[in-house]
């Protein structure tokens, strides 16, 4: 029998049991649309499945417990000193159990990747505005996931028990105890008793093991089920419209295709492992709360939080026998709510500037909505200024400055460069329209240089093919919404207030430089 | 705007265009050798792994220029297995993008919309749902379920009760105490003021009885930073300056920001810098706060020396150490 034979013969036994021959013939030919830029969310999929495989590794030789041990490994250095069994298994582990550092660094670059994924796939949704209706539910499962990701991070990050992580451990602690009226009391339970305690390990060991990724499982696969009942969205071109999908069927190209990323995927992480070490444990000791090493820097993730907490002024209230935190609490829980609340709810902030509440398939080329854009720019730039910040004191001593000077400018920075950044990506977004509608009204530069008889000289313009001049004409330019301060009897209409704010945003998103039309080419043939 | 003005027309999509594997059948067979090619490499990135593993002893270190001495072992197996999977996807690809059929497929979209008729039938089986079981009107049963829905709620706080005991008093407490000794860290041994020069530095706890057991948790509040500087060199208050012996002062190494050790020290300025955010304390006044986010100084200890010339702790420290909470009276 040839291999198709055979094969045809399993889709004949899955159908003769479960009836599916419809639902499979119809979801094999399912089309998936082909561009670089969809692949980053199959990146962050990728990683989540190795970090599912080389952390079950893991587990086999890890021993989440904060018993004390003395150490009698293979690691000279710190023979006979004591410490935890999770710091002494996560020791094991990586010096005694064969590929078990290549695992533990697998996992380690794995996370970070997933974490870069995460964020790039966001950050790719966003500009494109993939997020618009249907897809809103989306786009806040996949927040959620990016908050999980950070909390699963640092909970994995802290398991190993050595100096750094427990100094993690310990900024943690602090923001609990930071909450007012409950605070001391939160950091009780969490912890057991008193920082840092015995039982801390073994609870984040659970909640890192099963807990989220059991709720990563969960918000995965309705991601994963949503992307694939609405369709994937499609870059704007000539054919696609909001009404098809172009691209590959999954069987057998997507198939290959996705499948073959896999593994490209885990292969360039494994590389990672073999070549570039990270975290090493081993060099940092045990921890103890009265100890600590210089340059200690949480994961990138984490970094624009305590970026965020070294800038913060030193403000606290006191009053009537109590405490609060504001250093903590603004920049610690604060900020960070603000802002994933204000990611979560822009689909729907941005439905209402612009009063769309049609479906969306097709994707916007990030100049042709340079309001949104502009504020994703804005964001971007607040978090790289807090990043910054984060690792002042790695900045300091490698580019020789002062740690000092570093903590004031990105103070100042943090509050002046991000509406720098979205007034500078709004004008280049316009810019970039204008450069649009000069190409298709004059053509492409050919580098070719004329005399005119009189002896001027100039260049020589291509026209354009149909199709680019159709891209770069597609996209809609809707007017801006028109919300009238008085209703049809002159009576002022309930909610001006809103009212004016949201006109006038919705007039600051509709600023464009007019696309070019038919009539504009006819005119021009005129001349 | 749009309605007067004509839009470009879309010219549809582009003719596909076949690959040379398409037409020429000696293009594809081709194709199909460098796809095995690809596998091939794959297997031997597999062998690597194999050898590594059997053959190369887990303690042989080799140098490799940019990258330092390297564990052979380990880069045996790590490189071994990023050669098998990825060239496994490089194959997987390179088959896609020259074999399997590459023209575009046309899928249509409809709209999640449901037609109207649809739409309306299923507001009201929901609506007449909710009514047949009174939700409307039974406000009594809606009232009754939301509260007992709500306290329910409650059970499993209750049962999270014993994650831990009650911070009681325990965060404002520590083990220094009047005539506690101070004792280095490590070696646990009592120290006298002449074993501290001008300009050193000491981290010490106290005395404990059964220093072979000092908790974490206790040195999480009980570490101490001793320094000395010149008498003349403080700028104290009169009380913080008697609280000192002989230019010897005790502050709590436990930052008052988040609870990191406060563990550098730069000698020239007499500052204390805590690593983690860089919160700037100033010894010769008290160790009062010049930069970064930390809001009060670091706690100072009551030192003196016993008739033998050992220092010990006056009194307990007069305010909580490490970060603030709720709870505590700052003022």
């Amino acid at each position: 029998m040839t291999v198709e034979a055979r094969l045809g013969s399993v889709a004949n036994y899955v159908d003769e049991r479960t009836g599916a021959a419809a639902w499979m013939k119809k979801n094999l030919q399912k089309v998936f649309p082909d561009h670089w830029s969809f692949l980053l969310g199959e990146v962050a999929l990728y990683s989540f499945v190795i970090l599912l495989l080389s952390g079950t590794f893991l587990t086999f030789w890890f021993d989440p417990s904060q018993r004390e041990v003395v150490y009698e490994g293979s690691y000279e250095p710190l023979e006979g000193i004591k410490m935890s069994a999770a710091y002494a298994s996560a020791l094991h582990i990586s010096f005694e159990v064969r590929g078990g550092l290549l695992m533990r660094q697998i996992h380690h670059w794995a996370a970070l990747i997933f974490m870069a994924a995460i964020v790039a796939h966001m950050m790719r949704v966003f500009f494109t505005g993939a997020f618009r209706k249907p897809r809103e539910g989306n786009w806040i499962i996949g927040i959620g996931l990016l908050t999980l990701g950070i909390v699963e991070g640092f909970l994995g990050y802290s398991l190993p028990d050595d100096l750094l992580s427990g100094t993690g451990i310990r900024i943690a602690e602090a923001i609990i105890q930071a909450l007012p009226v409950v605070g001391s009391y939160l950091a009780y339970f969490a912890f057991g008793g008193a920082f840092p305690g015995e039982s801390f390990i073994p609870r984040i060991y659970t909640v890192h093991v099963l807990l989220l990724p059991g709720a990563f499982l969960a918000l995965i696969t309705a991601h994963l089920m949503l992307v694939w009942y609405q369709k994937h969205t499609q870059y704007p071109g000539p054919g696609r419209t909001e009404k098809n999908v172009v691209g590959y069927p999954l069987m057998p190209t997507y198939m290959a295709k996705a499948g073959g990323f896999f593994f490209i995927v885990f292969g360039v992480t494994a590389f990672l492992a073999a070549v570039a070490s990270i975290n090493p444990i081993w060099l940092y000791g045990p921890y103890t709360p009265g100890q600590i090493s210089a340059g200690s820097q949480p994961d990138w993730y984490m970094g624009w939080l305590d970026g965020l907490v070294r800038m913060a002024p030193p403000i606290e209230t006191h009053a009537f026998g109590h405490t609060i935190s504001w250093n903590i609490l603004v920049p610690g829980l604060i900020i960070p709510g603000i802002l994933f609340t204000g990611m979560a709810l822009y689909p729907f902030i941005e439905s209402w500037i612009t009063g769309d509440k049609r479906e969306h398939h097709l994707l916007d080329r990030p100049r042709n909505a340079p309001n949104r854009t502009a504020l994703g720019a804005m964001s971007l730039t607040f978090v790289m200024v807090t990043l910054i910040n984060g690792g002042n004191d790695i900045i300091a001593t490698h580019f020789d400055l002062s740690i000092n000077q570093i903590m004031w400018g990105t103070r100042f920075g943090v509050f002046i460069l991000p509406p720098l950044a979205f007034v500078i990506t709004k004008r280049l977004c316009l810019s970039l329209q204008r450069a649009d509608r000069e190409l298709v009204l004059h053509g492409r530069e050919t580098g070719t240089l004329l005399r005119l008889p009189h002896g001027e000289f100039v260049e020589v313009h291509e026209p354009i093919s149909p199709e680019k001049a159709f891209l770069l004409t597609s996209h809609e330019q809707a007017p801006p919404l028109e919300l009238p301060e008085v209703d049809g009897r002159g009576v002022k209409r309930a909610g001006a207030l809103r009212n004016k704010l949201r006109s006038r945003m919705s007039v600051a998103n509709a600023e464009a430089i007019p696309k070019v039309s038919v009539n504009d080419l006819k005119e021009i043939e005129h001349h | 705007m749009s309605n007067e003005i004509e839009a470009i027309k879309d010219p549809g999509l582009p003719a596909h265009v076949h690959r040379k594997a398409d037409t020429d059948s000696a293009a594809a067979d081709r194709a199909e050798r460098q796809v095995a090619i690809l596998f091939g490499i794959s297997a031997l990135g597999t062998a690597l792994l194999i050898v590594s593993y059997i053959f190369i002893p887990d303690d042989v270190f080799i140098f490799i220029p940019v990258m330092g001495n390297q564990n052979a072992h380990q880069l045996g197996l790590g490189l071994g297995m990023a050669i098998s999977l990825f060239f496994i996807g490089m194959g997987a690809i390179h088959w896609a993008k020259t074999l399997m059929p590459d023209t575009e497929v046309v899928a249509q979209r409809h709209e999640f919309r449901s037609p109207d008729s649809d739409r309306k039938e299923f507001v009201e089986a929901v609506k007449s749902g909710a009514g047949a079981a009174g939700l409307g009107r039974r406000s009594l049963i809606k009232k009754s379920l939301g509260a007992a829905l709500g306290l329910s709620a409650l059970s499993p706080l209750l049962l999270l009760r014993d994650l831990g005991p009650l911070p009681e008093k325990e965060l404002e407490k520590t083990t220094w105490k009047s005539g506690t000794y101070l004792v280095t860290d490590p070696g646990n041994r009592r120290i006298k003021a002449s074993d501290l020069e001008v300009g050193a530095v000491a981290q010490v706890l106290p005395e404990i009885e059964d220093p072979e057991h000092r908790k974490l948790s206790d040195i999480a509040k009980d570490a101490v930073l001793l320094i000395r500087l010149r008498p003349q060199e403080f700028n104290l208050e009169a009380n913080k300056l008697a609280m000192t012996h002989d230019g010897i002062i005790a502050f709590s190494k436990i930052c008052s920001h988040m609870g990191c050790a406060v563990a550098l020290y730069e000698q020239q300025t007499k500052h204390l810098l805590c690593p983690c955010h860089q919160s700037t304390f100033d010894v010769t006044r008290g160790a009062k706060v010049i930069f970064g986010p930390s809001a009060r100084p670091l706690p100072q200890l009551d030192i003196t020396i016993d008739q033998e010339g050992y220092l010990v702790a006056r009194q307990p420290f007069s305010e909580p150490v490490g970060p603030s909470f709720w709870e505590r009276n700052s003022q």
